[in-house]
């Protein structure tokens, strides 16, 4: 490929050398330059410089608060930037609203959804398109559309019945719908599986062959690599560096948008085997609360002091519901459910947190934490119950949860604008750290994680992985529920697997073949036998 | 005896239900007017002001249909625009209506009213027993039951009823998905304020013919409580409305044969009845949480 960048006829060239996986001639869609935006006092975008050209895929980088989701959001119209400007093939344009940006053929999938929980999917998906045509033939068009993109959906499910792995797909599938001629995409992979992220990428190279061009945000740089034409890497709200992602290594892409080199997670000694049972599900079956969840079938899990146990599995195969049992979100039988010995399926989450286990769901916005409340009252909502002194005598100590607040930002590095912000205005990474940091700092003795390290930067995920594996090695529990494969050979002691509600025995990671998990994944031996092969294919990625 | 009976049934129920299905528009929209009562009493005193002047029923409507939208209006403009509070300026806006409704309707205390015509639709009225009693009424009656079958076939079926739902559900979602979220809210406050005008001049126009003070006596209030009984489902509202003008009717039958009840007995009986139905029909938790809009009384201000 040529390495040097042809502008369009404008016969401007702003593009900085380095550009290789450009397609050479391609024409200027989208150019934004001198974008400036403040938050208080911190900038989430210092002039910022972007070129897209047509029918490219470009990689957006950065760490957590690195101010890519704040750029996106100026390019669609949805914040407006103090200074700066946007041209759009080559004229100049104001994008006042998104509505501005969609009649121009912009099209984004947020990082956290944009979704109707009281509508259907199809209903959802018909808001987005301009002439979505009947219900019942948007409804087989949404089928066929969906499957064709690996991504399939039931037009007919309500969103709020969803798990976030499902409703990533509604986002994705909805953008793509409305053909725009320029995707923003937010993480849109973050909570989908392999496979789903690999039919994505065919549909996005697709796409691009076409002439459409894609901003890609991701936090997963083999998928960088592996798709993306160029890269812009922003650190603290600027551009630090342009270069092809293929000629990178995740490595060198990682160390430009941190500055500095990532850690591996170390885990100390094995745990013991003969170390007492803390948290344990038997026999543990649940109906379904809503017409498209999963039953949950004879679940069994174990785990002792001291070890990491691992869930894998495809989204929406129960992982919500086990999550939602463990926790006392929904009632069991007393037996199905111990902590530390004590059957306790019958009590609610307060009653488990004032046992010493804690709780991180997957979904951190609405959820996880409160968006519209101060991150000192979000702390308040999980840990008011708990011995540790929030709340005497009916009044709330707030000199106590601010101290909390700030070891929380501080062993975390939660990067925020000021001082004690409302949850929704942190990046999304951010919040997820603080989310883990306010469970995890209270050591529990048991802690049940959804998807620690969703949406959160490499450096990042490896703190967080690190101080999972070090809570477990101090004598507590830790269960993590996880999509992400790599993840959990990294800090899984056993392995076990979900499928339909059902969950396969926990086996020492080491004994756990990829092949096998994926095995598993597809239902167990009786399961069709196409399920291994995608597994082995993402785990090339690693 | 009977078709007495139904026929005052009918008109008890028909401004209930009128404010009702209009402040059902306006909530699945996300936006909360307590002004109902207010914009009910002033679609009465001018309803009734236009008629007597003009000496027309139909610009008597009409007049009742702007003097209720005119105060939405402003409604709209101060919680959409300026952003205000919901409730407080709902309550502004129901205290403003009694009191200019009164300074208005000054004039016209004692003055004979103008009462309706009954609209007799051909064929159908000539039906034995049902088509009197059915298809005998004025024309606002058979406008109440237009606007609700309307507004169910919107809602249920049509790309305005489901941006409508939309909005109240997530106008975060909604505004970044490009849909107009201030201006499909101003459209339902000015189509609610319209219902309840419209409600108001079926007071003096066609239940009591004539203007008095206070005449609406709290019905705007009934209706906003029909509304979330109703869990903001059109049919249920028809239920909850009609139910409580068939109650009302009856506990005044019962007082003037006189049953040995006690009468405050008696007049608390259409609202605990109303309360019961619907409660026991909305427990059906699921349609309820689905059809509750999300966004009720929030403001939307826009991300800058
Ligand atoms: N509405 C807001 N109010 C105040 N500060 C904000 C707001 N939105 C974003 N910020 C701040 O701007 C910075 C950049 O945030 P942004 O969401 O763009 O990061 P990001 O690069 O998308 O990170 P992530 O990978 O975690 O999603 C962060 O420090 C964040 O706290
Ligand atoms: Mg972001």
């Amino acid at each position: 490929m040529d390495s040097s960048t042809a502008a369009a006829e404008e016969g401007t060239n702003n593009a900085p050398p380095g550009g290789g996986g450009r397609r050479a001639g391609a024409e200027i869609l989208l150019a934004a330059r001198g974008i400036t935006k403040r938050f208080g006092s911190i900038a989430a975008n210092a002039d910022v410089d972007l070129v897209i050209n047509k029918g490219e895929i470009h990689a957006l980088l950065g760490e957590n608060g690195a101010g890519k989701s704040t750029l996106v959001k100026i390019l669609y119209g949805a914040l407006q930037p103090d200074a700066g400007s946007v041209e759009w093939q080559g004229k100049p344009v104001r994008v006042a609203s998104p509505a501005a940006a969609r009649s121009l053929g912009i099209g984004m999938v947020f990082q956290h959804f944009s979704l109707f929980e009281a509508l259907s999917v199809s209903e959802n998906i018909a808001l987005a398109l301009e002439k979505p045509g009947t219900m019942r033939s948007l409804g087989e068009r949404i089928r066929a559309v969906s499957r064709e993109y690996g991504l399939p959906l039931d037009p007919d499910a309500l969103v709020a019945d969803l798990p976030v792995g499902i409703r990533q797909r509604i986002e994705i599938v909805r953008c793509l719908l409305q053909a725009p001629r320029l995707i923003i995409m937010d993480e849109p992979t973050s909570v989908l599986t392999p496979q789903e992220a690999d039919e994505l990428f065919l549909t996005l190279k697709r796409l691009a062959s076409e002439g459409c061009a894609v901003l890609y945000i991701s936090h997963r740089l083999e998928e960088v690599q592996r798709i993306c034409h160029h890269a812009t890497i922003l650190r603290h709200g600027k551009v630090v560096a342009e270069c092809d992602p293929t000629l990178e290594t995740p490595g060198s892409l990682a160390r430009m948008m941190v500055g500095a080199e990532i850690a591996n997670v170390a885990a100390a000694s094995r745990p013991n085997e003969t170390s007492p049972v803390r948290l344990s599900a038997r026999s543990l079956s649940l109906a379904p609360a809503t017409p498209f969840a999963v039953p949950l079938t004879g679940v069994t899990v174990e785990v002792k002091a001291g070890e990491v146990v691992a869930i894998a599995g495809v989204a929406g195969n129960g992982q919500g519901e086990l999550f939602d049992a463990l926790t006392g979100e929904r009632r069991t039988a007393a037996g199905m459910v111990t902590i530390d010995g004590t059957p306790c399926g019958q009590e609610g989450i307060t009653r488990r947190r004032q046992r010493g286990a804690a709780f991180v769901p997957e979904e951190r916005l609405g959820h996880g934490a409160v968006p519209g409340f101060r991150l000192s009252s979000n702390i308040l909502l999980t840990r008011h119950a708990t011995d540790d002194g929030l709340v005497k005598g009916g009044f709330v100590a707030f000199g106590r949860i601010g101290e909390m607040e700030k070891r929380i930002k501080q062993v975390y590095d939660v990067r925020m604008s000021h001082d004690d912000p409302e949850a929704r205005s942190l990046s999304g990474g951010n919040l997820q750290k603080f989310v883990v940091g306010r469970e995890m700092s209270r050591n529990p003795g048991v802690l049940i994680v959804n998807q620690p390290t969703w949406g959160v930067d490499a450096g990042a995920a490896a703190l967080i992985r690190q101080a999972l594996v070090d809570l477990s090695r101090k004598g507590s529990a830790v269960l993590v529920i996880s999509q992400d494969l790599d993840e959990i050979y990294e800090i899984a002691d056993r392995i076990a697997v979900i499928s339909r509600g059902h969950l396969s025995p926990a086996e020492p990671a080491a004994a756990m073949t990829r092949e096998r998990i994926g095995l598993l994944m597809a239902g167990g031996a009786e399961a069709g036998t196409a399920a291994p092969a995608p597994v082995t294919a993402a785990a090339g990625g690693a | 005896m009977f078709e007495a009976i139904l026929l005052t049934v009918i008109t008890a129920a028909t401004p209930l239900l009128l404010a009702a299905i209009g402040e059902l528009v306006v909530e699945r929209s996300g936006v909360l007017n307590l002004g109902v009562e207010g914009m009910m009493i002033m679609g009465a005193v001018t309803g009734f002001a236009v008629a007597n002047l003009t000496g027309s029923g139909t610009l008597g409507i009409l007049g009742a249909i702007g003097a209720g939208m005119a105060l939405s209006a402003l409604f709209g403009f101060l919680v959409l625009v300026l952003v205000t509070n919901q409730v407080a300026t709902g309550l502004a806006l129901t205290l403003l209506g009694l009191g200019l409704s009164g300074l208005i309707g000054e004039a016209f205390i004692g003055v004979p009213g103008l009462k309706l015509e009954k609209l007799d639709l051909p064929f159908l009225s000539d039906l034995p027993f049902v088509g009197p009693v059915i298809f005998g009424q004025d024309p606002i009656v058979y406008m109440s039951v237009a606007i609700v079958i309307a507004v169910a076939y919107a809602l249920a079926r049509t790309r305005a009823g489901l941006v409508l739902r939309a909005v109240g559900d997530n106008h975060a979602s909604a505004h970044a998905l490009g849909l107009s979220v201030l201006k499909v809210r101003f459209l339902a406050v000015l189509f609610g304020g319209g219902c309840a005008g419209l409600a108001g001049g079926y007071m003096s126009l066609a239940y009591t013919p004539q203007w008095v003070e206070n005449m609406t006596a709290g019905r705007g209030w009934i209706a906003l409580a029909l509304v979330v009984f109703a869990s903001w489902l059109p049919w249920r509202v028809v239920i909850g409305a009609y139910l409580f003008g068939a109650v009302t009717v009856l506990t005044f039958h019962a007082q003037a044969v006189g049953a040995g009840v006690p009468s405050q007995l008696l007049s608390s009986l259409p609202y605990l009845a109303t309360i019961v139905v619907l409660v026991l029909i909305s427990s059906n938790r699921r349609l309820t949480l689905v059809n509750t809009p999300a966004c009720l009384g929030k403001p939307f201000v826009p991300d800058r």
